[in-house]
């Protein structure tokens, strides 16, 4: 089963994996990426997106299980999606409670009446399905079973983590050609050229920070859970692809667009260059908010009259997604086009362009031949440099009401269901509070990315 | 320790509040959203969500806009503020009018004729003299008897916001004219009434006006006109008998006529309005009569900003309408008739102010800025307390503050409708009504109520919600088909015989027998809001319990309206709101000739049952008694066993008042309830500077923290700048 | 001068044009004239025939953009296109979908949205730029260190954060000021504080780095160097030549939004019940208004296209060897 948003995630980080492929045989290109790669923030940051991205990753691996057999044994597939991320965190996803409990409670948040044996009825807050439910006296149990969970979860995750220090330390220790404990020394000393050091307390901290999370998710619902009784801290994991796909797709669906638009311009100058020139500046003109409600509003129109096209709420989801990135990109490709146009005219002045045209070569074959591979590093920065105000703006554009599909779980979707939770009494804030902690680990780590890529490709702005 | 601090914390803010007190030298509080002077003025301050569409009585039809121009606009009669059940009362009629019936020859039949013998009934409504409009400029005339202001100059209209800011300002005395005028306003093509398809079934000859209406309006826009003197145009069925008087002529037996009577729709229009706001010039400024009504009410809008806020000021001509002298039980205990007989309204101003979101509007209620307010569900546990027995009372905390709980049952259904013209899910054969029937067991309303509507609200038995006549309560109403009598309680049947039956439709575990694929369900929604997730993921589950996949489809309300009329949807909610008590409201939206796809009607499961259809036709037009009754029970167990609805919710409402609010009673009829009311501005002056005194410790304490941060730099760059510099000292 | 302003005017208008059938056609394809009237009829109780009257009413039962019916020039006229967009040229909005006159809401609803913008443009200029300069002065302190890492985390804080937050606390829980709502004169400072405060903060993580990164470059500058070499104290380096040449490009960059402000803020002003252009574009987009998202569409160009042309003016303005070819 896969989804269209699957296949352009994989599809990106497959061309991420040639590019660095690329990167590293260009000098012209190794040097910048490499100053990012010896950036400490920069690198730390990494290790925190990657930590993301492996969650967005493990949840774009969809499937559909079996549900019914028909008599000509022929399989027939659920309706309902999995991915892999759904699997690993079956027991929060199944673990639903009836409505609001609080993070690591052992009893509903409200008050229900209740039917006693007797016959008798009581209002009270009852005990949870399954936050806590393996206590006899949680009054009393609770606590002191929180700490240990959270200690062996803590022993856990360093345990896993140092498994992998040790293992990058032999590996290290082949290039460099010395010893084991001699690469670990000079890794515990901070002597290497990378920032290897920050990296590993970094990856320490999310190590131990999801074994805590582990280990207490087995018994409890760690964020609480919302009004209909859903793990809070699954949809703030479901909500990381999401965001990865905004943040990304955005920028890659308008890539073929943004290309044309911009190496032509660039290139041939003249009429076409004034015809892109005219054609971003109309598009810039059109206030964005407006631009993506007509968009959004355009798409339902088609899914209304097409609906043998989408089998699954999730499948109707997906290309709802993908269409807001369409959308996004529409109203956000310009920058991009422009330093593409910038760039591509700083090329047409090389010698090697100027000996292709003097030989005859023809037009096209200069643009993909001697052009193309020239400019595609800034795609890649382009990307990055975007990521975090895409993933912002999702937030907004869920409060506007044309976001993602409301049955998609996303942190706009979220903070804008738990906005009017604040209203409460007595407060329900741990959907704004997840909502708010995962969206800013990851828009702060792309920040702080995005500042190392900034400074190793704009020396001018290299902030001391 | 948390604690402590907390507490030391707090110590200091209470000094520190006390300060800032000390130093604005007054109680009033910051946060007051309205004008100082304001403050003990006998206004009564209340919220708008959204601004009106339209305030023309001839075409509003919504709650909102009736809030406002039901207290403005007086159709000839009204509902009883304090009887129930509900009660027509005159308004500005002498008598709630009886109709005269007459069969196809024109002659008289008696009061009980059988409907199918009624070729015509006639109402005649006489309305009292001596009432008189609220001052406008609309009929201000100079000495010399002419209009003052009907025909204006773009530049006499250059400055004005409102047609108040006009000098002049005069009235005149209600005629029968009027409401003469206002019925033929129904048929015109530029109002374009809500009710003109369902009153041009009824009214003799309101068609026939309309079309002639289109023709004239079509030749006078292309003459450049703006404006139809209606008066020139005779409508067969409405007859001005003398100066107070006036007959409507109506198609057949059609008794709920006198329930349309108490809407604005029949309110009087005066000609001399229409033709004033029909000036371009205003037009061009927004002064139009969609959003400056002109009515006798005891209110007139003054100011009318929908951006902001709108104003309903007393009207000085008001005709001196009395409070009620009587009442249900129970009324004279509660103190709703300690003003009996005295002069209406009380209150001087209402200030209705745009607040979109519900945070802000019950915060502010709790501030005391709002007089009277509803409880949004996220508001509810802080407000109410549900007993054990399920008896509702307020919070301690609200308690506290003097305000009070009122509670109704609305006349109100929001159901799951199932499209009855669908392959799957419709169908009047034994496999579709089993599989709705297994589907409404399935569906737990009863947990619905509990979490997304704080139980305000108790699951509907049948079509008729409770108030109406014809809902029967106890165990005599309960839906045989989803509930059992157990306990003296209703309570649903079992899953396993909802699984039993969806195995009976052909559907074992949510699989089709016959060709093994997992049942798959679609509901077509509009989606968007905040809470709609949580909605659909829980309905997700139910359909789960019984093993069918829901798919949701949602999309926007234009898309999923599409969708109702061409019939593609599948499984929906739906509700409607009475607009009159009577149960004919409610059954026509089972009735097959009002179907959504075919008729372009309002039964929106386009349910079709011929022996239901006959029932109604015979139900129409009788008065409420026992064969009314017995009929409608027929209706309702058939509409059960073929369960074209799971039938829902019917809703309850719940509204607090401060303290300081009097004479207020629920009143799910009537909409012109504001002059009844009444307030004490001075407690609300007190009650307000008490729960509003300024906390200031929280900036002092971020300046403190800033200046922390900061000064150490500073000292140590002082300490830098003191040093004489190491190079260049020559200078 | 007045004849490069002049070719930029008239180069503007294709743009408007394109933008005018940009949204025309993205508006009219969602959006059936059929559509508009049943939103603007409501739910209960509408017949075919009540569509059919309220588009012939508003000229919604037009062909779209050529009328073959017509004769001559009628066949371009007497479309809804022409009707309907063609008149934005000369600012003749029209009437909303709704029956109200759009240049009246429009000039209403401007002043609360500029009272509101202005505020949080100038305060905001002035608080970045004095928190860029502190920790410009205090470069290489332990408080420039801090302070560049609050200002990342501020900015990769959803805006949404700030408001829920002001308005819980502020609002809810200090009763400092009215929660929401608006009122003319003096009144509006107490509707205004909070979201005024609430707009610079928001904005306050990326602008003040900006300003910091080019207060950096001008103060490793040759000439800054010289006058501090003459002794010249920190503050009065930094004022007189680091401020001073610094504001250039910040000015320049600035110029384009200054047209903008007109348009309002839209989550501010729905957020506190702030009766401006920001507010009523939502409202447009929610009630699906054809004309008056039309008109919002339109004057956001034409203001974005007024903020490209200041830009390029305050440019030559500023540097006198750019030259306006």
């Amino acid at each position: 089963m896969l989804l269209w948003t699957d296949a352009l995630l994989f599809l990106l980080i497959a061309g991420l994996v040639a590019f660095a492929w690329h990167v590293r045989r260009t000098p012209h290109l190794r040097e910048p990426w490499g100053r990012v790669a010896r950036s400490r923030t920069g690198m730390c940051a990494a290790v925190v997106l990657a930590a993301y991205a492996l969650v967005g990753v493990a949840d774009s691996l969809h499937f559909r299980l079996p549900a019914s057999q028909g008599p000509d044994g022929r399989v027939h597939w659920s309706a309902e999606v999995l991915s892999v991320l759904d699997l690993a965190l079956a027991r929060l996803r199944a673990g639903a409670e009836k409505t609001y409990s609080a993070p690591l409670a052992v009893r509903l948040h409200v008050r229900e009446t209740v039917e006693r044996p007797d016959g008798t009825r009581v209002r009270e807050r009852p005990r949870l399905r399954y936050g806590g439910a393996h206590l006899a006296d949680p009054d009393r149990e609770r606590w002191p079973d929180v700490a240990r969970r959270a200690l062996a979860g803590a022993a856990a995750g360093l345990a896993l983590w140092a498994g992998a220090a040790a293992a990058l330390a032999a590996a290290l220790a082949r290039r460099w050609g010395i010893a084991w404990r001699a690469a670990l020394a000079r890794l515990a000393a901070g002597r290497t050229e990378l920032p290897w050091r920050p990296m590993l307390a970094t990856a320490a901290a999310l190590a131990v920070a999801a074994g805590v999370t582990a280990w207490l998710a087995a018994g409890y619902h760690v964020l609480g859970t919302d009004k209909v009784g859903e793990d809070v801290l699954y949809q703030a994991l479901k909500s990381v692809r999401t965001g990865l796909v905004i943040g990304t797709l955005t920028t890659l669906l308008m890539l073929p667009f943004a290309l044309a638009m911009g190496l032509s311009a660039g290139y041939f100058g003249g009429r076409v260059d004034d015809l892109v020139q005219y054609l971003y500046t109309t598009l810039n003109s059109i206030p964005g908010v407006l631009l993506i409600a007509a968009g959004i509003l355009m798409l339902q129109v088609y899914m209304a009259s097409h609906p043998e096209l989408f089998e699954t709420t999730a499948a109707r989801a997906d290309l709802r997604l993908l269409f807001l990135c369409a959308v996004l990109g529409v109203t956000s490709w310009t920058g991009l086009c422009r330093m593409l146009r910038g760039e591509t005219l700083k090329l047409r002045e090389v010698e090697y362009v100027q000996a292709a045209v003097a030989l005859g070569t023809g037009h096209g074959a200069i643009l993909v031949r001697h052009v193309l591979p020239n400019v595609l590093h800034i795609v890649l920065i382009s990307v990055v440099l975007d990521f975090s105000a895409l993933v912002l703006a999702e937030a907004v554009l869920a409060y506007v009401g044309v976001g993602v599909d409301p049955t998609m779980t996303s942190w706009g979707n979220m903070i804008n269901s738990a906005r009017l939770e604040l209203a409460r009494e007595p407060v329900v804030w741990w959907t704004l509070a997840a909502a708010f902690v995962f969206m800013l680990g990851l828009v702060l780590a792309a920040n702080l990315f995005a500042d190392a890529v900034r400074e190793a490709f704009d020396p001018r702005r290299r902030v001391r | 320790m948390e604690e402590a601090l907390q507490r030391g914390w707090r110590g200091r803010a209470a000094a520190l509040a006390a300060l800032a007190l000390a130093a604005a030298g007054c109680a009033e509080p910051w946060n007051n959203p309205y004008p100082a002077r304001e403050a003990r003025a006998n206004i009564y301050y209340t919220d708008f969500q959204e601004r009106p569409k339209h305030l023309d009585p001839a075409r509003s039809y919504s709650s909102n806009e009736y809030a406002i121009i039901a207290n403005v606009y007086e159709p000839p009669l009204q509902y009883h503020y304090l009887k129930r059940p509900y009660t027509l009362v005159p308004l500005t009629a002498e008598a709630v009018p009886k109709p005269r019936l007459y069969d196809a020859r024109g002659r008289r039949l008696p009061d009980d004729a059988p409907a199918a013998q009624v070729a015509e009934s006639v109402y005649e409504i006489r309305i009292r003299p001596g009432i008189r409009y609220q001052p406008h400029p609309a009929f201000a005339r100079g000495p010399d008897g002419r209009f003052l202001y009907h025909h204006l100059t773009a530049r006499e209209a250059a400055r004005l916001r409102s047609p108040y800011d006009l000098p002049v300002r005069a009235t005149r005395e209600l005629t029968a004219a009027d409401y003469v005028y206002q019925i033929k306003r129904l048929a015109h093509p530029a109002v374009a009434s809500p009710i003109y398809g369902l009153m041009s079934e009824h009214i003799v000859g309101l068609r026939e006006l309309g079309r002639r209406l289109e023709a004239a309006w079509r030749e006078a826009r292309a003459r450049g006109e703006r404006w139809l003197d209606l008066r020139r145009f005779a409508l067969a069925g409405v007859e001005l008998v003398d100066r107070y008087t006036f007959r409507v002529r109506i198609r057949g037996h059609y008794p709920q006529f006198v329930y349309w009577l108490a809407m604005p729709f029949f309110a009087p229009m005066p000609w001399e309005a229409e033709r004033f706001y029909a000036q371009g010039v205003l037009a061009e400024r927004n002064i139009v009569l969609d959003w400056f009504p002109v009515g006798t009410g005891p209110y007139m809008l003054t100011v009318n900003n929908p951006n902001r806020r709108m104003v309903l000021e007393r009207n000085p001509e008001f005709h001196g309408e009395r409070y009620p002298a009587e009442g249900a039980p129970g009324d004279h205990a509660a103190g709703l008739l300690a003003d009996a007989g005295r002069p209406l309204p009380f209150i001087d101003r209402v200030v209705f102010s745009l607040e979109r979101e519900e945070i802000p509007r019950w915060n502010k209620f709790l501030q005391g800025y709002y007089d009277m307010s509803g409880i949004s569900e996220d508001a509810f546990d802080q407000a109410v307390r549900v007993g054990a027995g399920g008896e509702v009372s307020l919070t301690p905390a609200l308690r506290a503050k003097g305000i009070r709980l009122q509670t109704a049952v609305l006349a109100s259904v929001y159901y799951l409708g199932f499209n009855m013209l669908d392959p799957v899910v419709g169908g009047l054969d034994e496999r579709g009504r089993k599989l709705r029937r297994a589907i409404s067991i399935a569906l737990d309303y009863e947990e619905y109520i509990s979490i997304f509507m704080n139980g305000r609200g108790v699951p509907a038995q049948g079509p008729i919600p409770p108030g109406i006549f014809g809902h029967e309560e106890g165990e005599a109403g309960i839906n045989p088909y989803v509930y059992e009598w157990r306990d003296g309680r209703a309570r649903r049947r079992p899953l396993a015989e909802a699984r039993r039956l969806l195995a009976e439709a052909g559907y074992p575990g949510g699989v089709d027998a016959r060709t093994g694929k997992p049942l798959v369900l679609h509901f077509d929604v509009t989606g968007g809001r905040p809470d709609d997730k949580a909605r659909l993921d829980w309905f997700r589950k139910q359909f789960a319990k019984l093993g069918i996949q829901l798919v949701v489809r949602a999309t926007d309300y234009n898309r999923f309206q599409e969708k109702m009329r061409n019939g593609t949807a599948q499984i929906f909610t739906w509700g409607w709101n009475a607009d009159y008590p009577d149960p004919e409201n409610f059954l026509f939206l089972l009735y097959g000739p009002n179907g959504k796809v075919r008729h372009g009607g309002e039964n929106a499961a386009n349910y079709a049952n011929p022996e239901f259809d006959r029932l109604f036709e015979r139900m129409r037009a009788m008065p409420n008694g026992p064969e009314r009754l017995a009929l409608i029970r027929r209706m309702v167990d058939i509409a059960r066993r073929d369960a074209p609805w799971v039938w829902g919710v019917n809703p309850k409402a719940y509204r607090l008042l401060h303290a300081w609010v009097g004479n207020a009673k629920p009143n799910l009829m009537a909409n012109n309830t504001l002059k009844y009311l009444r307030i004490d501005p001075h407690l609300r002056a007190a009650r307000r500077a008490e729960w509003n005194r300024p906390v200031l410790w929280p900036l002092a304490l971020l300046a403190l923290a800033l200046a922390a941060a900061v000064a150490p730099a500073v000292a140590q760059w002082r300490r830098q700048e003191r040093r004489p510099p190491l190079e260049g000292a020559g200078s | 001068m007045i004849a490069y302003i002049v070719r930029r005017v008239l180069y503007a208008i294709p743009i408007l044009i394109g933008v005018n059938l940009i949204t025309f056609a993205l508006f009219f394809v969602v959006n059936t004239p059929d559509d508009m009237a049943r939103m603007h009829l409501g739910v209960k109780r509408v017949t075919p025939e009540a569509i059919e009257r309220w588009k012939r009413e508003r000229g919604y039962d037009l062909p779209l953009f050529w009328n073959g019916a017509a004769e001559g020039a009628g066949k371009l006229t007497e479309t809804i296109f022409y009707r309907k967009s063609v008149r934005l040229f000369v600012f003749d909005f029209g009437r909303s979908d709704r029956g109200r006159d759009i240049g009246e809401d429009i000039r209403q609803r401007m002043w609360p949205s500029l009272a509101l913008a202005v505020p949080v443009f100038l305060a905001g200029l002035l608080t970045h730029v004095t928190v860029a300069l502190v920790l410009v002065l205090f470069r290489g302190s332990y408080l420039d260190a801090w302070g560049t890492v609050t200002l990342v985390v501020l900015m990769s804080i959803s805006a949404l954060f700030y408001i829920i937050a002001g308005q819980y606390l502020v609002g809810k829980l200090m009763h400092l000021v009215p929660i929401s709502g608006y009122a003319g004169g003096l009144d509006a400072v107490r509707f205004l504080a909070l979201p005024a405060a609430i707009g610079i903060l928001a904005n306050l993580g990326a602008n003040a780095r900006w300003y910091r990164t080019l207060f950096l470059e001008e103060a490793d500058k040759d000439y800054v160097r010289t006058a501090r070499a003459k002794g010249l104290g920190e503050l009065a380096v930094l004022f007189r030549h680091v401020l001073g040449n610094a504001m250039i490009p910040i000015l320049t960059g600035v110029v384009a939004v200054l047209p903008l402000l007109f348009m309002g803020s839209l989550l501010l002003e729905s957020f506190f019940a702030i009766p401006g252009l920001g507010s009523y574009t939502i409202d447009a987009i929610q009630a699906q208004d054809f004309a008056e998202v039309r008109a919002m569409v339109f004057l956001g160009s034409v203001l974005y296209i007024a903020g490209l042309l200041l830009t390029d003016i305050s440019y030559t303005l500023v540097d006198p060897r750019v030259r306006l070819g």
